[in-house]
């Protein structure tokens, strides 16, 4: 911005964007076959939704490689660049605002919705007449509400496995950190060293979400048709440990691009942008941690 | 950085490419994916438009004539989707594509291979969406809105859920590259307030997109979850409450009511001034009020849920917050006025429907301001009044302002003239037409005739065959546009200059006219009368 540039940079036609529309297609096309299948029904919705999962990677494999090459070839100016930074920002937005429904929705049934069903406010009559044996309460107390959906269950304890788990994911921002300053500073083993931690440390966080999960469904009997609270429950920590594994994805091809040098001090966008995608991420989880486990 | 290097990249400046599949589906060049835009929103028009012939015609009379009353619930829905994420959000995204980077002065959008990546994704979501309609158990029915538990039971909520999924992915794509084209490829010397209103109305829609399409995206997951994988975000017995769904659904649809009117707000204030001879009255105050116009979009969504039995505080507090927009809007009417008050006016086609506009909006306003207030809404809440509000400020507004843009860029984008003659034949169809169209719809509301049913009351007979009549004839009228269109685009030989209107100022009209297939490959140096807005080198 306000920057003189002798001349603008118009990147080359490329089929990589069709095929990204084909293959999304192919791919929601088939999940919707399958969901819509009636039980029993033969269905090729799986077939093709395995097919359209398959063409999304190699999508973003094929489009990711010719954007690269046309990196390294020296072909992005400094407002390719800030249009780039620019993109980046604005999608993370999006991701806060996707966030942001489902946060709203916990708060919502919290504040309104179960406190309404047990007669509080505009809720008197619905609780006299439906459900007056139902107290209101968060968690395993009223959680699933009035008709206790999915039968009694525990709720996951915070100071457990989601206080380690913020303790990892915290700890990779610091690693993500270290090595973004190594990168300046162009020292490339200490990059891959951190860098790698915190490819480590996403693989710990997911490893301990899967863990958490089944003794959610095993022992606790917490699932995701526990009522309302395990439709919270399961989605925010579901999309968000679904972030989580792209972002640990994302970092890891990061670590191979910093292994084949394609990064130098001044140029690293691709660096930058995992870098606050993994931020974002981070974020998200101590907002999940706060309202999620603890309150 | 070599910048030398990086033009010899840019191999296709010679022209278009003569390959179809290289042109057309690989196209990384604004103008024609814009035209791809428009050609789809066009196609989507007539389709969204059939579908409104069958609603008119199957209300022609009371009783049922033509159609099954699920078969109609499935054309109110798809009408709504279709003509709102199908015919005027592209539309709007088309026009911004074409124009935008022949506005601030940008060689194309800033990531133009996103650009026709938020293209193709929509043939495709229209696709899923409307093959649900040969599905058995047909498409979805329960209104645009989709509230539940109505839309669980449609049998193919998964392919309605995944096509808006994909549209919301398209617009928000298209949404960053408006954002990063208007605020990283402005040309030297134009600045953000010497920008035309159109790319300011433009720059605050896409951020509303970005805000509000995830939203969305969330609600219609919570959607899915609950139909196809038992969770009970909508279900009170679990904890859940079909009222959350409303909030969140319409977080998203208030801000989407600007999204489909401040473009258009944008092309009016580009239009009149040309044809009035004067500069817009009241820029900075046009840019402000679109800005506030945006602000209070997030806080009054729940104007659209009075009657679901929300606290009376909050009943009260949307009330007052939905009035508060008349002031920023106000503004915007009375500016237009102003800029029209002594000019020397002509009449052209994109301007009479700019007047159009101007005053039939202001008419969907006032209808507005009608519904926000809570106990006339109780009266009003979904009844045909509510129909004829909202087809006044979308039908009248947003679609006569694209119809007023297409007829204002036409001839820059073919280098021909359009029919002077069959463009007002065109406008005056259709402002007539409209007006029979929707005009009934009021008095039928207030008689208390409900929304989206197939059969009504004998006493409703009258405004609905009139409604129904007017509703033909402006579907009819709108082939006069097809045709002048395809005149204009292969038979005409009238050449278009490169400043088509003479009182037309801005970066666009130094151009010449077709626009060539590449604009600005470097940056333009800005003359002194080249803006609307201010000066190049102050």
């Amino acid at each position: 911005m306000g920057q003189q540039h002798d001349a603008y940079f118009v990147p080359t036609k490329s089929y990589w964007p069709f095929v990204a529309a084909v293959v999304m297609f192919t791919t929601v096309f088939g999940a919707a076959h399958w969901l819509n299948a009636e039980p029993g029904d033969a269905s090729f919705g799986k077939t093709v939704l395995g097919i359209g999962f398959v063409g999304v990677l190699a999508m973003f494999f094929g489009w990711f490689r010719s954007v690269i090459r046309e990196s390294l070839a020296g072909s992005y100016n400094s407002q390719v660049d800030t249009s780039f930074r620019m993109g980046m920002m604005w999608f993370i937005f999006s991701e806060v605002m996707f966030f942001g429904a489902f946060f709203g929705a916990l708060f919502y049934i919290r504040m309104f919705s179960i406190p309404w069903l047990g007669g509080e406010g505009r809720g008197v009559l619905t609780h006299e007449f439906l459900w007056n044996h139902y107290a209101a309460a968060w968690g395993a107390d009223g959680g699933n509400g009035p008709q206790h959906i999915g039968g009694a269950f525990h709720t996951v304890p915070a100071w457990g496995l989601p206080l380690l788990n913020t303790l990892i994911l915290l700890s990779s921002s610091v690693t993500v950190t270290i090595a973004h300053h190594a990168l300046r500073a162009g020292h490339r083993g200490k990059i891959l060293v951190f860098l790698g931690l915190t490819v480590l440390l996403g693989a710990l966080f997911l490893n301990f979400q899967a863990h958490e999960y089944i003794e959610a469904y095993r022992e606790l009997h917490l699932t995701l048709h526990s009522g309302v609270y395990g439709a919270t429950f399961f989605m925010l920590t579901g999309f968000h440990g679904l972030h989580v594994t792209l972002g640990t994805i994302m970092l890891a091809v990061i670590w191979f691009r910093v292994l084949k040098g394609h990064f130098n001090k001044e140029h690293h966008f691709g660096f930058e942008a995992v870098a606050w995608y993994w931020h974002f991420v981070d974020v998200v989880w101590l907002a999940l941690f706060m309202f999620v486990y603890i309150l | 950085m070599s910048h030398a290097a990086t033009h010899d990249q840019h191999d296709d400046h010679h022209g278009a490419p003569k390959n179809f599949f290289q042109r057309w589906c690989m196209s990384t060049n604004h103008k024609d994916i814009g035209t791809l835009y428009l050609i789809f929103a066009l196609t989507m028009f007539f389709i969204g438009g059939s579908f409104a012939m069958v609603i008119r015609a199957e209300l022609f009379k009371p009783g049922l004539q033509l159609v099954q009353p699920y078969f109609f619930n499935e054309m109110t829905t798809l009408h709504a989707l279709v003509m709102i994420f199908g015919a005027i959000m592209p539309a709007f995204v088309g026009l911004g594509n074409w124009m935008i980077p022949l506005m601030v002065g940008a060689p194309d959008m800033a990531l133009p291979r996103m650009n026709n990546l938020s293209f193709w994704i929509l043939p495709f979501a229209f696709t899923l969406l409307l093959s649900t309609l040969f599905m058995p158990g047909g498409s979805a029915a329960g209104g645009w809105t989709m509230l539940p538990p109505l839309s669980l039971q449609s049998s193919s909520l998964a392919y309605t859920v995944f096509a808006i999924h994909l549209m919301g992915i398209s617009s928000i794509m298209g949404a960053i590259n408006i954002i990063a084209t208007i605020l990283n490829m402005r040309a030297p010397g134009m600045d953000l307030l010497k920008m035309p209103v159109f790319v300011w109305s433009w720059l605050i829609t896409a951020f509303l997109l970005i805000a509000v399409m995830p939203v969305l995206a969330g609600a219609v997951t919570m959607l899915l979850t609950d139909k196809y994988f038992g969770t009970n975000f909508f279900n009170p017995g679990g904890g859940g409450d079909p009222v959350l769904y409303q909030h969140i659904f319409w977080f998203f649809g208030h801000p989407e009511v600007y999204i489909m009117i401040l473009p258009a707000f944008g092309i009016i204030s580009e239009v009149i001034p040309t044809f009035s001879r004067k500069p817009i009255f009241g820029y900075k105050a046009m840019v402000f009020a679109i800005a506030s116009i945006a602000f209070l979009s997030f806080i009054v969504w729940a104007h659209h849920m009075f009657t679901v039995g929300l606290p009376l505080g909050a009943d009260i507090f949307f009330m007052y917050a939905t009035m508060l927009i008349a002031v920023p809007t106000g503004v915007k009417v009375f500016n237009w006025v102003s800029t029209m008050w002594g000019g020397s006016m002509t009449f052209e086609t994109p301007m009479l429907f700019a007047i159009a506009f101007v005053i039939l909006f202001t008419i969907g306003g006032f209808s507005g301001l009608m519904l926000a207030m809570v106990p006339a809404d109780f009266q009003y809440h979904d009844t045909y009044f509510v129909v004829a509000h909202f087809h006044y400020v979308l039908v009248t507004g947003a679609l006569f302002a694209i119809i007023s843009a297409t007829y204002y860029w036409l001839p820059k984008w073919t280098g021909r003239m359009y029919s002077e003659f069959w463009g007002k034949v065109h406008f005056w169809n259709s402002v007539i037409w409209v007006n029979v169209l929707f005009f009934p719809q009021h008095f039928l509301g207030l008689a208390g005739m409900p929304r989206r049913i197939p059969d009504y009351n004998v006493a409703f007979a009258n405004f609905n065959m009139i409604s129904s009549i007017g509703g033909f004839l402006f579907g009819a009228s709108q082939l006069i546009f097809l045709g002048v269109l395809i005149h204009c685009a292969f038979f005409s030989r009238k050449k278009a200059a490169d400043r088509v209107w003479e009182g037309a100022k801005g970066l666009e009209w130094t151009v010449p006219s077709p626009a060539p297939y590449h604009t600005f490959d470097v940056p333009p140096v800005i003359h002194e009368g080249d803006l609307a807005h201010g000066h190049p080198n102050d």
